[in-house]
């Protein structure tokens, strides 16, 4: 693909100003050659950045795809996502295990920008369709990052285990409560399976997805998919805290890749109490949440109360009690007539780890729009992603709080899809998804 | 006026400089190029005046301003929470006042001032009588016609809304003991025909009954709206037994009978309760947005009433609600800003006269015997009333 899809060529002058000094810190982490790409990335926008890089450098724009742990965790939080659920269709353990080989093979090519299969999109026999499909050929690797987890459909399906899997499912991947206010469509909740697929170019996100569901097919079928864009958190500190659809800055006390006592306390999984769900030590547990904001009330509400609601202030980010937007916020500093300057159902404070038993989560949620609901409403919101260590300490607690109490929650948001996932360590080197699991 | 507002923000340079030459000549105000800056954040007299409120010190920008529109951007330096206020030449009566500013933050007072002498105050630590300076604003042709009574008109209003409360209330109440008697006895054809009948005295004051945290989930809570284990009592509990769902089991007469008690209970322990909820015009005009919130996220999706589907009746009441809500705050309103009072005029009756076409008998067609035609129709009218609706509060401070 030729360099830059928005005509590339000098900057508009206007545009220099937004790069801040976070991207000069994030220009300084990118280092060596990577630098060059790091600058484009303050100059362009998102989506060129991605076809920038690869003219500059391709190694810049890939993940490595093998590891200790799953990439597109700590992963710095890429702009774009397409997420997507499916169910197992067959009932076969060879054939899972054959499905999972698959996509882990798929997965590494495409996260280094390779097409799939051994003669990728156009250089298979001319009578049969190419094994790539072929909308990523010219794309830079984008940072594509592919995420897998399993869902407690994978281990047992009305009330029956599957696969052979009698036992290993792990204790913490629970079935989540009815929280109050829900409103979940079965259609965009659950699944066997999920991959999460990130990435700074939409198509590159879209040919993931699409080309798994394709070596899925007979095996697997996609149960829900979502679109997302405009990261809403952010996941090291060389980035900036981005904005929500409600014009808020999200994500500010997110536990970053640098915290790593953090991670190990509040997102990496553990071993378990028992031997046969040793297998996700080194995980994480995915929690998604399909979060409808009703944007356009939202829009008619005052500042005043817009920012009570949060607990933060618009602009900054900073808490209502003062400071920066990385000052610590005091809850019980009060205004006129002893009342709390972050009220008590803010967000912020309900959300807020010293309120939840001191439990922090790992947040990469995107912004996302489905278009409009009919009645002339955005159908758009967050779609909230978050990696925790137990979610039966660190997401159910909050969330029922969140749901109770939350005046955000009660007036403004709605949730209409919902899923809990497994998603086990990284891949060695010639190993696949969930190996651990099938030994 | 701000000519920054007007303005691309990343322009390229060439057609930026343009831009302000065309902008400065149509201007022609004084000072208007000390407004062709580089920078939105003008000078001290075109953009907010600055105010820099520390711990012993109180620096505001100017200290004289052209009368109209004023804006005072007040950042809190200082170590504690501060506030600020704009009062009269004699340093007693509140022009303007915004308060509970953190420490570090900035927060912007808007006022509407005549020409004439005021006084400036900070007040860190929101103890004492602040730090004061003389303030002075100069008649730039544009007076503000506010009558001396404004404040009367805005007490006046709250009260009207107040015995508008206390009736709905009592109307609520004597009509909840006939269902709650209806039902309880097991006559479900007439706890049927009093249902949404009842429930539109509560849906005229929801902003005010709301305000009550444990009572609203006790009176008004939906299914979805339960935490496990939560017991379900109040309206919906009743609907649903009353509309039964496909393969439900209706509550016993003992069930219902606690039920009703309940429901009578809990709406004379509200009524008690609103006695001495104390209004102010920002409840008013908050509270009259949010009955419009209120239909377009749950009334005007059929969701209130999901068995029932009595939503028009909820629609209705929350319109009445808004309505009188505006009523009472409306000869205020046309004070400072008669356009906005006549364009909700406008939109009320707009809505009002589509809603009386879905009216049958005493009441409406069944939610779900709308098309989506008519849905959408509704929707639009809610959103056109509900976008100056949400004007109404600050227009009246």
């Amino acid at each position: 693909m030729s360099g830059c899809p928005f005509g590339g060529g000098e900057p508009a002058a206007g545009e220099k100003k937004r790069l801040s000094r976070r991207g000069l810190l994030y220009l300084a982490g990118a280092g060596g050659a990577g630098a060059a790409a790091g600058m484009a990335a303050g100059l362009l926008s998102h989506d060129a950045v991605a076809a920038a890089a690869a003219t500059e450098n391709p190694a810049a724009s890939i993940v490595p795809f093998h590891g200790e742990r799953q990439a597109g965790i700590t992963t710095p939080a890429q702009e774009r996502l397409h997420m997507a659920a499916f169910d197992l269709t067959t009932e076969d353990r060879t054939e899972l295990i054959q499905l999972l080989k698959d996509w882990t093979a798929a997965a590494e090519a495409m996260t280094q920008g390779k097409a799939t299969g051994s003669t990728g999109a156009f250089d298979g026999p001319y009578d049969a369709p190419p094994q790539d499909t072929g909308e990523a050929e010219g794309l830079a690797a984008g940072r594509l990052t592919l995420t897998l987890g399993f869902g407690a459909g994978m281990f047992e399906k009305n009330g029956k285990a599957r696969f052979g899997l009698d036992g290993r499912r792990p204790d913490a991947l629970i079935d989540l409560p009815h929280f109050p206010g829900d409103d979940l469509d079965p259609a965009r909740s659950d699944g066997d399976i999920v991959v999460q697929a990130c990435a700074d170019d939409p198509q590159v996100a879209v040919h993931a997805i699409r080309n798994l569901a394709r070596i899925g097919f007979g095996k697997a079928r996609v149960r829900w998919s979502q679109l997302g864009f405009g990261r809403t958190s952010s996941t090291t500190r060389s980035q900036d805290t981005p904005r929500n659809l409600f014009g808020f800055k999200d994500g500010t006390s997110n536990v970053k890749a640098e915290d790593t006592d953090l991670l190990d306390q509040h997102i990496w999984a553990t071993k378990g109490t028992r031997d046969t769900e040793a297998w996700m030590a080194g995980g994480s547990y995915l929690v998604s949440r399909r979060i409808r904001m009703h944007i356009e009330i939202w829009d008619r509400t005052s500042l005043r109360e817009q920012e009570g609601l949060i607990g933060r202030n618009k602009n900054q980010g900073a808490p209502l009690s003062g400071g920066g937007e990385f000052t610590e916020p005091d809850f019980k500093l009060a205004g006129k007539g002893g009342t709390p300057l972050i009220p008590l159902d803010a967000h912020m404070r309900l959300a807020h780890a010293s309120q939840n038993n001191g439990v922090k989560m790992l947040r990469r949620g995107y912004n996302y729009t489905d278009g409009s609901d009919g009645l002339g409403h955005l159908d758009a919101g967050l779609f909230f992603i978050a990696f925790v260590t137990d979610p039966r300490t660190h997401y159910v607690p909050m969330q029922m709080n969140m749901a109770k109490g939350d005046g955000l929650s009660l007036e403004y948001l709605k949730h209409t899809g919902s899923g809990l996932f497994a998603v086990p360590p990284g891949i060695k080197p010639g190993g696949f998804i969930g190996e651990g699991l099938f030994a | 006026m701000s000519t920054g507002s007007f303005l691309p923000k990343f322009a390229p340079h060439t057609a930026r400089r343009k831009r302000f030459a065309v902008l400065c000549a149509a201007a022609a105000l004084p000072l208007a190029l000390a407004s062709c800056t580089d920078n939105a954040k003008a000078g001290a007299t075109d953009g907010p005046i600055q105010v820099v409120s520390t711990d012993s010190k109180c620096t505001v920008s100017a200290g004289t301003a052209p009368s109209g529109n004023l804006t005072f951007a007040v950042k809190n330096d200082g170590a504690q929470v501060t506030e600020f206020y704009l009062l009269g030449a004699d340093g007693l009566q509140i022009v303007g006042e915004v308060e509970n500013i953190g420490p570090g933050l900035t927060r912007n007072l808007v006022v509407t001032a005549g020409s004439g002498k005021y006084t400036t105050a900070c007040k860190p630590g929101m103890q004492g009588d602040g730090i004061k300076a003389p303030f002075e604003i100069t008649d730039s042709g544009t007076q503000p016609a506010v009558d001396a009574d404004f404040q009367k008109l805005l007490d006046t209003g709250t009260q009207q809304y107040a015995s508008y409360v206390k009736d709905q209330t009592e109307q609520l109440v004597t009509g909840t003991q006939a269902f709650a008697a209806a039902y309880a006895a097991g006559d479900l054809d007439k706890a049927r025909s009093l249902y949404a009948a009842t429930r539109v005295h509560w849906e005229r004051i929801e902003p005010v009954a709301e305000s009550f945290g444990d009572l609203d989930p006790k009176l008004d809570a939906r299914e979805a709206d339960l935490e496990p284990g939560q017991e379900w009592t109040g309206w919906h509990r009743a609907e649903k037994d009353l509309y039964p769902p496909a393969g439900y089991t209706a509550l016993t007469a003992a069930e219902r009978s606690t039920l009703a008690t309940q429901l009578v209970t809990d709406t004379a322990d509200l009524a008690q309760r609103t006695r001495t909820v104390e209004l102010s015009a920002d409840n008013l005009g908050n509270g009259a947005k949010e009955l419009l919130d209120e239909i377009a996220t749950g009334k005007v999706t059929g969701e209130e009433e999901a068995w029932s589907h009595t939503d028009l009746w909820d629609f209705q009441a929350n319109v009445d609600g808004a309505r009188i809500a505006f009523e009472s705050l409306k000869p205020a309103l046309q004070q400072k800003n008669p356009e906005l009072a006549s364009t909700l005029e406008t939109k009320f009756a707009a809505l009002e006269a589509e809603l009386k076409t879905y009216a049958k008998g005493d009441g409406f067609v069944y939610y779900n015997d709308l098309t989506q035609e008519q849905i959408q129709r509704l929707a639009s009218l809610v959103d056109a009333l509900g976008e100056p609706l949400s004007q109404l509060t600050a227009a009246v401070l």
